[in-house]
Parts: C-alpha cells; sequence; structure tokens
C-alpha cells in the first residue's frame, strides 16, 4: 500500500470540516498509515474478526431463492457475525485505532442501531466509555438495538433536532467531536465523512469482498457475474466492491433505498438521483434543495435513512464502473417476508432492498449472482410487523 | 469592500473591535435589518451576518435552532444578501456561510453575489485553508475577503499557511468546540492569540464563548476584535432588535 491515503476520489471527498478537528484528521490519518501495516495491529485486529467476530463468515447457496429467480445466488453471510452486522468490522478495527491511539473515549453515531451496538461492543470488550448519538425517530423504531446498547454499557444520547433519524445524529457525534478530540475517537459507521474516514472504513469492511471473493473461486472455479449490495452511506456496499472493482466483467450493482418512490421526493437514494453537495465533511451526491440545504431523507429501512453516500461510490458512480438502483419500502418489505420463508433467513430491512432488487431483475437468467446478506433482521420485526 | 474591514479594525476608538454576529432572517428578514442596525447604532464596528444552513456542524443548539427557524420562516440566500445590502450602507458586513450553500452556487458567482450585496468579507466555517483556493481566489477578484479560522490547536506551521493567505482578519476561536455561552475565558487564549500573531499581520478577532461584557473586556485586552454570536441571537429571540441593542451596547461600553 502507499504511505499516502486518498483524501480525494475523483472530485469527491476532501475535509469540509471545523478548522478544529484538522489537527485530530491529520492523527488518525498518520495513524491509519502506520497501523494498517503494523504486524502487532494487524495481528490482534485479525485475532479478534476471527475468535469473538466469527470471520470468516460463510457463503451461501441459496437455492430456493436461486430456483425462485432463475440464477444461482450465493450470499455472504454477514447477518452471521458477532451482533449480526457487518458493522462490526469496522467498529472492531476502529476501536483498536482509538487504543493505539491513546484515546480514553468513544463516541458513535447511529441509524439502524446495528453500528451502534457493534462500536458499544468492541468497547465493553476492552472496557471503554461510549457515547452512542441516536435519533428519537430512530430510537422508537429500532428498540431492541437501544435495549442492547444499555446491556452492553453504552450511553444513548437521543437526538432530537430535525427529521431525528441517521443524519441529525452524524451532526451531533461530530459536534461532540470538535470539543472533545483530543480525548475522544469518533468511530463512524459508515464510509462517509471527512477524510480519512471513507478510507479507513473501506479498509476494514473490504474483508467482506476479499473472503467472498476467494470463497466464490475456491468453490465455484470462477467469478460471479453480478455482486450486489444495499447501499445507505455504503459500507458494506464499498466493502464487498472494491476487490472486484478490477475485475471488469463482473457486474457491480448498488441499491439505494427509494422510499415512498423517486419522485414522491421521500426517498434515501442521493446516487440514484441526488446532486454533488457537501454533508458530514465530505464532498458527495447529496439530497438537497436548489440553495444547498439538506433534504431529509426517507426510508422504511433506518439504516438507509440518510441524504448522502460515500465518496468512493459517488465516483464510481461517475466512471461507470458501479450501477446504482432503487428500491422502495413495499418491494424491500415484501421481499423481507417473502425471502424469510423461502431461505429460513430473515434478513435485516436494508438488504432485504438488494433482496427485492434481485427478485425483480434476474437478468438474462443463469447467472451466478453473489449477494452482500450486511446484517439480520431481528431488529425489524417491530417495524415491518406494525406496518400489516 | 476590504478596505472597509481594515477601517473598522483601525478607528473603533476602544480596546478591540466589537463584532456581533446576527442570523440572518431571524426571526425573520424584517427584523434582520432592524438587529443589525440596532447594532451599529449601540457600538457595533463591523456586524457578521449569518446565512441559514441546515446542517451548521460549527454551531451549537442556539444558533442551530435560530437557522432553523430563519429557512422555516423562508429566508433564502438572496434575502439574506438583501439584508446586507441594507446593512452594509452603515456598517461593513461579513457573511457567514456554510461551503455547500457557497459551492451550489459556485465559488465564482457566490462570490459576486455576496459583493453585488456589499458584503465586505466571507467567513466560511467548514472551509479549511486546503480546500479553499478556488473561493479565495474568487473573492480576491470580487474584492471581498476570504477570513480564515485558526482553532486553539492549530499547529504552528498550520497557521503560518493559513496567515500566508488569509485577507481582512484571522477569527480565531477561542476554545475546541461549537458556538454557545460559556462561563470563563479559557485561560490560554492569550497565548493563542500570540501564537496567531505570528502568522499574520492582520488584526485578530476572537469568538465563540465570548458572552458578557466581562468576557468582552477579557479578550479585547488581547485580541483586535471581539466577537458575540449565541448571547445576541438568543437576545434576539428574546427581544429582537431593542434588546439586541441594549446587549451590544453594554458590551461596547465594556470595550471603553
Amino acid at each position: 500500500m502507499s504511505a499516502e491515503l486518498e483524501r480525494r476520489f475523483g472530485p469527491y471527498g476532501g475535509r469540509y470540516v471545523p478548522e478544529t478537528l484538522i489537527p485530530t484528521l491529520d492523527e488518525l490519518e498518520r495513524g491509519w498509515i502506520e497501523l494498517r501495516e503494523d504486524p502487532s495491529f494487524l495481528d490482534e485486529l485479525h485475532g479478534l474478526l476471527r475468535d469473538y467476530a466469527g470471520r470468516p463468515t460463510p457463503l451461501y447457496e441459496a437455492k430456493r431463492l436461486s430456483e425462485r429467480v432463475g440464477n444461482r445466488i450465493l450470499l455472504k453471510r454477514e447477518d452471521l457475525m458477532h451482533t449480526g452486522a457487518h458493522k462490526l468490522n469496522n467498529a472492531l478495527g476502529q476501536v483498536l485505532i482509538a487504543r493505539r491511539l491513546g484515546k480514553t473515549r468513544i463516541i458513535a453515531e447511529t441509524g439502524a442501531g446495528q453500528h451502534g451496538v457493534a462500536t458499544a461492543t468492541a468497547c465493553a470488550l476492552f472496557g471503554i466509555e461510549c457515547v452512542v448519538y441516536m435519533g428519537a425517530e430512530d430510537i422508537r423504531r429500532q428498540r431492541p438495538n437501544v435495549e442492547r446498547m444499555g446491556l452492553l454499557g453504552a450511553t444513548v444520547e437521543s437526538v432530537e433536532i430535525g427529521a431525528r433519524t441517521l443524519k441529525e445524529a452524524v451532526s451531533a457525534a461530530i459536534r461532540d467531536w470538535v470539543a472533545s478530540s483530543e480525548t475522544t475517537h469518533y468511530v463512524l459507521g459508515s464510509a462517509v465523512g471527512p477524510a480519512p474516514f471513507p478510507v479507513i472504513v473501506r479498509d476494514l469492511q473490504r474483508v467482506i469482498g476479499d473472503e467472498a471473493r476467494a470463497q466464490v473461486l475456491d468453490r465455484w472455479g470462477k467469478l460471479p457475474d453480478r455482486v450486489i449490495a444495499c447501499v445507505g452511506g455504503g459500507s458494506n456496499a464499498i466493502g464487498t466492491f472494491t476487490p472486484f472493482l478490477e475485475d471488469t466483467d463482473v457486474e457491480i450493482v448498488g441499491v439505494e433505498a427509494a422510499g415512498e418512490g423517486l419522485e414522491s421526493g421521500r426517498h434515501g437514494a442521493p446516487l440514484s438521483t441526488g446532486a454533488r453537495g457537501i454533508l458530514h465533511g465530505s464532498y458527495s451526491a447529496v439530497l438537497q434543495t436548489e440553495e444547498g440545504q439538506i433534504l431529509e431523507a426517507h426510508s422504511v429501512s433506518a439504516g438507509l435513512d440518510y441524504p448522502g453516500s460515500g465518496p468512493q461510490l459517488a465516483e464510481l458512480r461517475d466512471t461507470g464502473r458501479v450501477r446504482f438502483e432503487a428500491v422502495g419500502d413495499d418491494a424491500a418489505v415484501s421481499a423481507f417476508k417473502e425471502f424469510s420463508q423461502l431461505e429460513g433467513i430473515i434478513p435485516a430491512l436494508e438488504p432485504a432492498h438488494a433482496i427485492a432488487w434481485l427478485l425483480e431483475n434476474p437478468g438474462a437468467g443463469g447467472s451466478l449472482d453473489l449477494l452482500t446478506l450486511s446484517g439480520r433482521g431481528d431488529k425489524d420485526l417491530a417495524e415491518v410487523l406494525g406496518r400489516g | 469592500m476590504a478596505e472597509r474591514i481594515a477601517a473598522a479594525f483601525n478607528g473603533h476608538g476602544k480596546r478591540a473591535a466589537l463584532m456581533p454576529y446576527l442570523m440572518g432572517g431571524y426571526p425573520d428578514l424584517e427584523s434582520s435589518v432592524a438587529i443589525g442596525e440596532a447594532c451599529a447604532a449601540a457600538g457595533a464596528d463591523l456586524v457578521e451576518l449569518g446565512i441559514p444552513f441546515s446542517d451548521p456542524l460549527a454551531d451549537g443548539p442556539v444558533i442551530h435552532a435560530a437557522a432553523t427557524a430563519a429557512l422555516d420562516a423562508g429566508a433564502t440566500v438572496e434575502g439574506v444578501l438583501g439584508v446586507c445590502a441594507r446593512l452594509s450602507a452603515s456598517i461593513p458586513v461579513v457573511l457567514m456561510v456554510y461551503a455547500n450553500v457557497v459551492l451550489v452556487d459556485g465559488a465564482k458567482r457566490f462570490a459576486g453575489r455576496a459583493a453585488a450585496a456589499g458584503a465586505d468579507g466571507l467567513i466560511v466555517p467548514d472551509l479549511p485553508v486546503d480546500e479553499a483556493e478556488e473561493l479565495r481566489a474568487a473573492c480576491d477578484r470580487a474584492g471581498i475577503a476570504l477570513v480564515p479560522l485558526v482553532a486553539p490547536n492549530t499547529t504552528p506551521e498550520r497557521i503560518t499557511e493559513i496567515g500566508a493567505v488569509a485577507r481582512g482578519f484571522v477569527y480565531t476561536v477561542s476554545v475546541a468546540g461549537t458556538t454557545g455561552e460559556r462561563r470563563g475565558v479559557p485561560p490560554e487564549l492569550a497565548d493563542t492569540v500570540g501564537r496567531v500573531r505570528g502568522g499574520t499581520a492582520l488584526p485578530v478577532a476572537v469568538g465563540f464563548g465570548v458572552s458578557t461584557p466581562e468576557h468582552a473586556r477579557a479578550v479585547g485586552g488581547i485580541a483586535d476584535g471581539v466577537i458575540v454570536g449565541t448571547r445576541l441571537v438568543r437576545a434576539a429571540g428574546e427581544g429582537g432588535a431593542e434588546k439586541v441593542g441594549e446587549v451590544v451596547a453594554s458590551l461596547a461600553e465594556s470595550l471603553r
């Protein structure tokens, strides 16, 4: 790896933050340049991922779903990881980074609660103070994860501003960090934010794609025809896609949340519809007004309910390497139910969007499709059952 | 234009220049004009006029809430530039705006609009010097000063880098954190301002957490300018232009 980290992906990325955070971001960047090649750090991280988190996760051939779609569909089972989602890959890595940098307090934001639970878990493991910012609306719809964070010893701070979802939770965490960064590390949970976060989160999540690529080559002797993942901020997507970017015969599809429909304006699909703008410290695809005011996103899935996306994904959209599609609330909920009965796996609402897209888009038929099942759906039962 | 900022820092006749902050369009555009005029009449030397933004990362809850209220009341960039045009007839105006609002317009076009509205300077709190080159060039061409910020933890090398491209004055943030009223002036402020002076010949103004006449007097003994924001936005919410005028008068008095 090079001695520098990307701060830009084409025109996207950058560090649009108050000056107070610049020394902290510099420190974090220098830290990651060293640590990502430091054998003792990597041994510790890989040991924890294996023995504590349960990696490698299986690559499972979903036979009944395959039959239904007419393709051979392989699921990367991040739902089987400890805490039930891919988020722990990043949280463990960043808490280890924080320890190496001498930080004694951790803050995080969370939408669906999965990143909050993962961060609270990693902090409990090391006995570090943990504060998780979460929108009041998300606290309502993801109650089980709020209870889990409490049990793990984290403090959940309810954010009562705006639509009271993920966007405001990130803002609240950044405001905390502006005042506390000398002692505190901000474990940002998605591949968004000011540099170096998009790179750190990608590097820590690419284990998903690295494992899957090796598993599919090992068992099926070839690369998949299509690789599919859901996209909110984009951490499971960029983690899945990264090892396949150079495999030009592999089609890559990111599935965003169309919410109540792209025309309704109530959705979470900035890559499909958004203009270029700055949100939470980086320049990327953002839902905004003509005057640059950030719009509220909407999705039945709290993890996709965010008006921005990662800067590297925005570049991959522009270059055409990754195609972005959007799936609405109703189709996602329907796929959530159908998939549960087809495979005996209750998926999180986030990857249910990717499953819904696959159900509707079998392609020419007979293709080998890899889909990242980024998390399990226990947290979503109340939301789904409440819709009747 | 930029010369009016220099004149304001030279000719105030007090311990330091006084720069109140007001949120454009809060509680509405007409009231903003009245609040700005009250500041000028009560002894302010410049005003900092905020353009409301939905997600102001450098601001604490009071200014964030005022921005939300201004947007809910229909404030637009054009509307706040209208406030700027009316105030700039009587007092130098420095606009405070977040990067995305500038960027969607384009740096060149935004700088041109600000200059046409009589703005003398521009502060963009989430646009560090490394990201500001295009806007700085546009502001230079338009004849307005792009004022940079320095924080207490900014390294000496970076202060030099910032000082080299600073225009108008250097906005020094008194503490690590967002805007908001605080109990006292941090003891290390004199050191911070001293380091900033090492990197620039321009005036050094201090903001964030400066809320009482006692704070203003203490900061005025250290820096060339005193910026008061949250205390005055709160006053605007509580008692409009009249109340803001009273508070500004007491701040100005403390600097005499």
